[in-house]
């Protein structure tokens, strides 16, 4: 939005209808001045007082300083952030290395039918569908029964203890996950140990395709689920003691008491968590993927983003791996907007 | 504010205050309920503590599959291969590096940024806050981030392809920005007539009275900048820019042949295991040591983040 889009000074909902108090510095605009009477036309700039609003000449003037406070970040977001989505166009217009950053010429949806028709990019589509699919439904609830089970422990110091343990792998990189992981399915490692000591054999877990679902969505587990409690240990403590005692005299047993006032009572954040979850539904850890999978399981662990990252950067496919990418990041968006949609008509919860 | 969060304890509470004794039923689910955290706590600190084991035992014994909870064959001559190799300590340096300088610019745009937002009389602020928020549901993609970073920008192989490309969280910004707002406006105003300007106010008093979230936001941008491991493997192809985090990606896909396995490679898993172990301890050590002391920082940054949603 340009800084001096007329459409913006009346449309802007935040600015507040009540007269602004400056911060401090001293307003030279004569705040306050009667509306001038009939007769005359008010100026653009009364008729905006008269609101209770400021024109961008006099909001500048008066906050040059706050607003030199943006120069750099609003830099920033545009040029790491605004520049590649504008990027994309390169999905419908051929780019050659070296050339025109925005590419060379329009193909229109070459690209896209390029991979509509290609087998491989099906494959991993529902690779993604199936993983996401997987990790939404078993990675979004647990947390919610953990944060009730951590809520019904008396002891303060047993509470911290299991907090602070469970929080731990949210703070470890990527690349020291994946190592962990791997080292644990490894034909030496804990799970094959149990494995023979229940008289099995060793399997090779990451050779073997079938596998690899469960390892990704069991590590998530262990690296998501404690710090997931987080958020609903917070509304937790917010929910009415009164509902619980009424619950009580009506002769709700705990069972009943957690199933009517607990639950209802911490709904708006699990909407909010999942609504969330959806969004990112699609990107299905990329770098985790990326660095468990070996091409003997890409039968399973291939995904969008990591077919997309091998054509693209690897093989130099950029305008084809843009295409898929913008497909992916559009989906994304279909799914947070509608899951938004759906929870504030259903439930009235919503992320805006 | 940054304080304990003390959740306080609603079940007790509600128990004594009622002076109601446990059903039978109830009482069963107690001890149940603590039997089955126990493990969960258990399970989750397990890999870490295997991890140890195994930097602490041979390479024979990992090897026959005998370790879990305790070192088999006890020797710390792994510690001793990991650390002389000068490539890991350069790269240990580089993280470090990364990690201060990545900390510093993400700090100073998020603070001006989010304080900017946080006053009522900027005109736009809807506008501006909406030009942050919508890169949290659409963003550019892998592609297009690599051709501007790699191509237009030239930061090939600099230290700027990693530390700028993410330098705004922007939920780190809602944080900042939810808490400045909560700020008292009568100090400013009360500065102000004391003639001093919006910089003034925001370095003299803003700040000073911010240190808390300003130490969180700080931990937040250290853990993920010093985590982080992807710009790196995208953008640098020297060995000595390396971060800590790829030496040791390369380290992992190079025994376990992650990336460009074969069938016969596939026995070579075990080699190293040990090494990958140690090398894994000494990049989390700075995280572990640190975390328990901190935690209550991260825990308040969510919940100040939480407040507006």
């Amino acid at each position: 939005m340009s800084l001096h889009d007329p459409v913006s000074v009346t449309s802007d909902p935040e600015v507040p209808d009540v007269p602004l108090a400056p911060a401090g510095v001293p307003d030279a605009s004569g705040r306050g001045a009667p509306p001038p009477d009939g007769g005359a036309r008010p100026s653009r700039e009364q008729r905006l007082r008269m609101q209770g609003k400021t024109s961008w000449r006099v909001a500048l003037k008066r906050d040059w300083r706050l607003y030199s406070f943006l120069v750099l970040p609003l830099i920033f977001l545009l040029v790491f952030k605004y520049v590649p989505m504008v990027g994309n166009v390169i999905a419908f217009r051929r780019f050659r290395p070296g050339g025109n950053p925005f590419g060379d010429e329009w193909v229109g949806f070459h690209y896209f039918d390029q991979f509509i028709h290609n087998q491989q990019f099906w494959t991993v589509f529902w690779n993604t569908v199936i993983l996401g699919g997987l990790t939404l439904a078993i990675c979004f609830p647990l947390p919610i029964i953990l944060a009730l089970m951590l809520n019904e422990l008396r002891s303060r110091r047993f509470k911290k203890v299991v907090q602070t343990i469970t929080y731990l792998p949210h703070f470890m990189s990527i690349v020291i996950v994946a190592g962990i992981v791997l080292q644990l399915v490894s034909v030496d490692g804990t799970v094959n140990q149990i494995v023979r000591g229940f008289g099995g054999d060793a399997i090779s877990f990451m050779q073997e395709p079938g596998w690899f679902r469960s390892i990704y969505v069991s590590s998530e587990v262990w690296q998501t689920v404690g710090w997931g409690t987080i958020l609903y240990l917070a509304a937790l403590t917010t929910v009415d003691d009164q509902l619980y005692e009424a619950a009580r005299i009506d002769g709700a047993n705990r069972w009943q008491q957690t199933w009517h006032v607990t639950l209802p009572g911490i709904r708006p954040t699990m909407m909010v968590l999942l609504i969330l979850n959806i969004g990112s539904f699609m990107a299905v850890g990329f770098e985790k993927v990326l660095l468990l999978q070996n091409p003997l399981i890409y039968s399973t662990a291939d995904v969008i983003s990591t077919y997309l990252y091998r054509v693209g950067i690897q093989s130099a496919q950029f305008s084809y791996a843009a295409a898929i990418g913008l497909f992916e990041s559009l989906i994304g968006l279909v799914l947070v907007l509608s899951a938004n949609f759906a929870s504030r008509r259903l439930v009235g919860a919503s992320l805006w | 504010m940054v304080t304990e969060t003390s959740t306080p304890d609603v079940t007790a509470v509600r128990a004594a205050s009622l002076g109601v004794k446990d059903t039978r039923g109830y009482a069963i689910f107690r001890v149940v309920n603590a039997v089955v955290l126990t493990l969960v706590a258990a399970i989750t600190l397990y890999p870490f503590i295997n991890l140890v084991a195994k930097s602490f035992s041979s390479e024979g014994h990992i090897a026959a599959g005998q370790v879990n909870l305790i070192p088999r064959g006890f020797n710390v001559t792994t510690f001793d291969a990991v650390v002389s190799d000068p490539m890991f300590w350069e790269n240990y340096k580089n993280t470090v590096v990364y990690t201060v300088v990545g900390t510093i610019i993400s700090m100073a745009l998020t603070t001006t940024y989010a304080y900017a937002l946080s006053r009522p009389n900027l005109k736009g602020r809807g506008a501006f806050t909406g030009i942050a928020l919508f890169t949290m549901f659409f963003s550019g993609g892998l592609i297009p981030n690599y051709i501007l970073v790699a191509n237009v920008l030239h930061m090939r192989n600099t230290m700027w392809a990693i530390v700028l490309p993410g330098a705004i969280s922007v939920f780190n910004l809602l944080v900042m920005k939810s808490f400045f707002e909560n700020f008292p406006s009568e100090l400013e105003e009360a500065a102000a007539l004391d003639g001093m300007t919006t910089y003034g106010v925001f370095l003299k008093i803003v700040l000073p009275l911010s240190k808390a979230v300003l130490a969180t936001m700080t931990l937040f941008y250290a853990v993920s900048m010093w985590n982080s491991w992807f710009g790196a493997f995208l953008y640098l192809d020297k060995k000595d820019l390396f971060p800590v985090t790829v030496y040791l990606r390369n380290l992992i896909a190079a025994t376990t042949g992650s990336q460009e396995i074969t069938g016969s490679q596939a026995d070579a898993v075990q080699i190293g295991a040990n090494v990958q172990s140690v090398t894994m301890l000494l990049t989390v050590l700075p995280i572990v040591c640190f975390y328990p002391f901190v935690q209550k920082y991260f825990v308040s940054g969510v919940m100040l983040g939480s407040v507006k949603g």
